[in-house]
């Protein structure tokens, strides 16, 4: 069979190759063995000595996501503090979210920390939650649902807010022309973001869809839109990891344009701090877990509320150059 | 029909004009040419150099899985799993190198084995167990797009990779996968070559050599072919290895075009491989359809993805414009191919 036969030829020769090429040796720079010298031991040990109560998270969010990360490292430093068993369950799709949350309840936990993305699917569970005693806290999404639902606080960046102050800092830079890059079709905050730039921004402002899955694509997406119109001056992208895509598009389109972003990750500190990137607006997602759970442990061990009502915001905070070194390391161990 | 006529038919030389006719990808370049003009005209920025350089490339990141999976379906299978597979290639060399602190070609090796592995474990398991490909390659799916995540989450700590572009070995792979010649205001990829080179060699295997005849064998009836002495076995693992060489290729080009890997990466798109293959001219049935037409499939794919941002069309139906130009591409693909059927 020739194609099985060029197959192993082609993995003998590779094999080769990269046998040869590592013969020298492992590589001296970047890899693990890097971070773990840079790395500073961080002891988890509780803080307290109340009881061991459990508390459990359930997030919308979808397998892989790098921001949900953040969001549940943050919450699991603030469970080891508080001396928490911290349970965690995520599911996409708002009826199995609800079913985790059913489950919770179901399992007599402590508290509850519950999204809302979908806030009416969720709506039942949290009052079955809320009657038989179980303290809830929302985090990310929901503002405006959460105190309706009977939930102590709300926590997390209101996404309007968040969007009008991309606008603002566009407008200071004296930028015209600006794109708005959404890599997730029919997603409300991501469209909530971009409204409210648009709301604030002295210049016009366009949406563009990309494909999320496919990197590739998303760069021929911006890189076209950028060809299209060399009167773009400015390109948002709403996460992290689209940053440095449309970077690469902005140089292959040899486009003038600014790239900002939403979110922070270890590629956007290293632009930022390059000038590659005008500025990233965090929604400070550690902070989101990490509140959640200290405030449910708060409530239980001093019946404490923040917010009087009123949803604790936790962005939307503008960084640049300025600030991405300091922030480099923090981002490097992911609770950045 | 008197047996005179028939046999003058068989001894006519074929003119150039009717083998053309009778070429599976005929249909698609018509196709092709139709999306073509119309983005000239509706789209100012279309026409420019800059711009179809951005369309090559997004095609030629569609074609190169495409072609494979084009003689995958030309043998009759099919394989849900091409997608995924290739962020499984990536996140496999940017992990091993980094975990190992090895230099960065050990880990696009060991990438290609395990890739290879998944490929000949799809194949294998069709021909033992017999079940459809849909549900093999839909199982491998499944639990490639687990491992992605379990893997990278259980060795990373977090759900994209860490950055490998410091390390020793990046620069010269990055050379090999994700260069790129910048000519003017025009950028080509490397990846456009590395397309290129893969359809011609998909072609000469189905068209010149005896692996061929063996595709198309399977394909157009697996026990009739077996009877005739065909590999059936062998033929279809190779084709699923040959999917998996592609999807080798493509991991790394994302792995160093873009460094740090997000695990939830490509899913979904093993469907824009298999409608690139159909758009060309591949039978969803088996047994009939050409690596050139993929590439033309893949080519009239990224002309519709980017000339619809290029004629800067309200972004909120998007997907809908989309949809209509693959579906009257294909129309015109099925309309051309019948007229030159009939009149062959």
């Amino acid at each position: 069979m020739a194609r099985v036969r060029t197959g192993v030829r082609v993995v003998g020769a590779v094999l080769a190759a990269a046998l040869g090429a590592s013969l020298a040796g492992c590589s001296s720079t970047g890899g693990k063995r890097a971070e773990e010298r840079a790395k500073a031991a961080a002891a988890g040990r509780p803080a307290v000595s109340t009881p061991r109560w459990t508390f459990a998270m359930v997030t919308h969010a979808g397998d892989g996501d790098t921001f949900w990360d953040i969001v549940q490292k943050g919450a699991k430093e603030a469970a080891a503090k508080d001396n928490i068993n911290f349970v965690y369950a995520h599911d996409d799709q708002a009826q199995q979210q609800a079913q985790f949350v059913q489950n919770a309840i179901d399992q007599k936990v402590d508290g509850i920390v519950v999204s809302l993305a979908k806030p009416e699917a969720l709506k039942d569970v949290i009052a079955k939650a809320v009657k038989a005693g179980i303290p809830v806290v929302t985090v990310n999404s929901g503002s405006a649902q959460s105190a309706e639902y009977g939930a102590l606080t709300h926590i997390g960046q209101d996404e309007e807010i968040a969007g009008e102050a991309v606008g603002t800092e566009l407008s200071e830079r004296g930028r015209k022309k600006a794109v708005c890059v959404l890599h997730e079709q029919g997603n409300v905050g991501h469209e909530q973001r971009c409204a409210g730039a648009k709301k604030t921004f002295s210049g016009t402002m366009e949406n563009l869809y990309v494909e999320g899955t496919n990197m590739p694509s998303v760069q021929a997406s911006i890189q076209a839109k950028l060809q299209a119109d060399p009167s773009v001056d400015a390109i948002v992208t709403l996460g992290a990891p689209f940053a440095p895509t449309a970077i690469k598009a902005k140089d292959a389109a040899a486009s003038k344009a600014e790239v900002d972003t939403f979110d922070l990750n270890a590629s956007v500190a290293r632009d930022l701090r390059s000038g590659a990137l005008g500025f990233a607006v965090d929604q400070q997602p550690y902070l989101q877990g990490y509140e959640a759970i200290d405030l449910l442990w708060l409530y239980r061990y001093n019946a404490n509320v923040l917010g009087g009502g009123r949803p604790v915001l936790t962005g939307p905070q503008i960084v640049t150059a300025a600030e991405a070194s300091k922030l480099e390391e923090f981002i490097k161990r992911g609770s950045r | 029909m008197s047996t005179h006529a028939a046999v003058d038919e068989r001894l006519a030389p074929t003119s150039v004009v009717r083998k053309l006719l009778a070429r599976p990808e005929l249909g698609s370049v018509v196709g092709a040419a139709a999306v073509f003009v119309f983005f000239s005209i509706v789209a100012p920025s279309f026409l420019q150099a800059s711009s179809l350089s951005t369309v090559l490339y997004s095609a030629s990141t569609i074609g190169i899985m495409a072609a494979p999976v084009a003689l995958l379906m030309i043998g009759g299978e099919f394989d849900l799993s091409a997608g995924v597979m290739v962020t499984t290639s990536a996140l496999v060399s940017s992990m091993f190198s980094y975990q190992m602190t090895a230099n960065v070609w050990v880990g696009v090796a060991v990438s290609l084995l395990v890739t290879l592995a998944i490929g000949f474990f799809n194949g294998f398991m069709l021909t033992r167990t017999k079940l459809p490909s849909f549900i093999i390659t839909l199982g491998t799916f499944l639990m490639l797009t687990g491992l992605n995540l379990g893997f990278t989450k259980l060795i990373s700590g977090s759900v994209s990779t860490k950055t490998i572009a410091d390390m020793e070995g990046f620069s010269s792979a990055r050379a090999l996968f994700a260069s790129q010649w910048n000519i003017g205001s025009v950028t080509l990829k490397v990846t456009i070559l590395w397309w290129f080179a893969i359809v011609a060699v998909a072609t000469w295997i189905l068209l010149r050599t005896r692996a061929g005849n063996w595709i198309f064998a399977v394909g157009g009836g697996a026990d009739a072919a077996r009877a005739t002495g065909v590999p059936v076995v062998k033929t279809r693992i190779g084709l699923y290895m040959g999917v998996a060489l592609c999807a080798w290729i493509s991991g790394q080009h994302i792995l160093f075009s873009f460094d740090v890997v997000q695990s939830g990466e490509g899913v979904g798109n093993e469907f824009l491989y298999i409608i690139a293959a159909v758009i060309g001219g591949c039978l969803m049935t088996g047994g009939y359809g050409s690596a050139i037409g993929s590439a033309v499939g893949a080519f009239i794919f990224g002309m519709t993805s980017n000339g619809i941002v290029y004629a800067q069309w309200n972004p909120d139906w998007f997907k809908f414009f989309l949809g209509a130009m693959l579906l009257l591409a294909t129309l015109l693909n099925a309309w051309v191919r019948k007229r030159a059927e009939a009149r062959a």
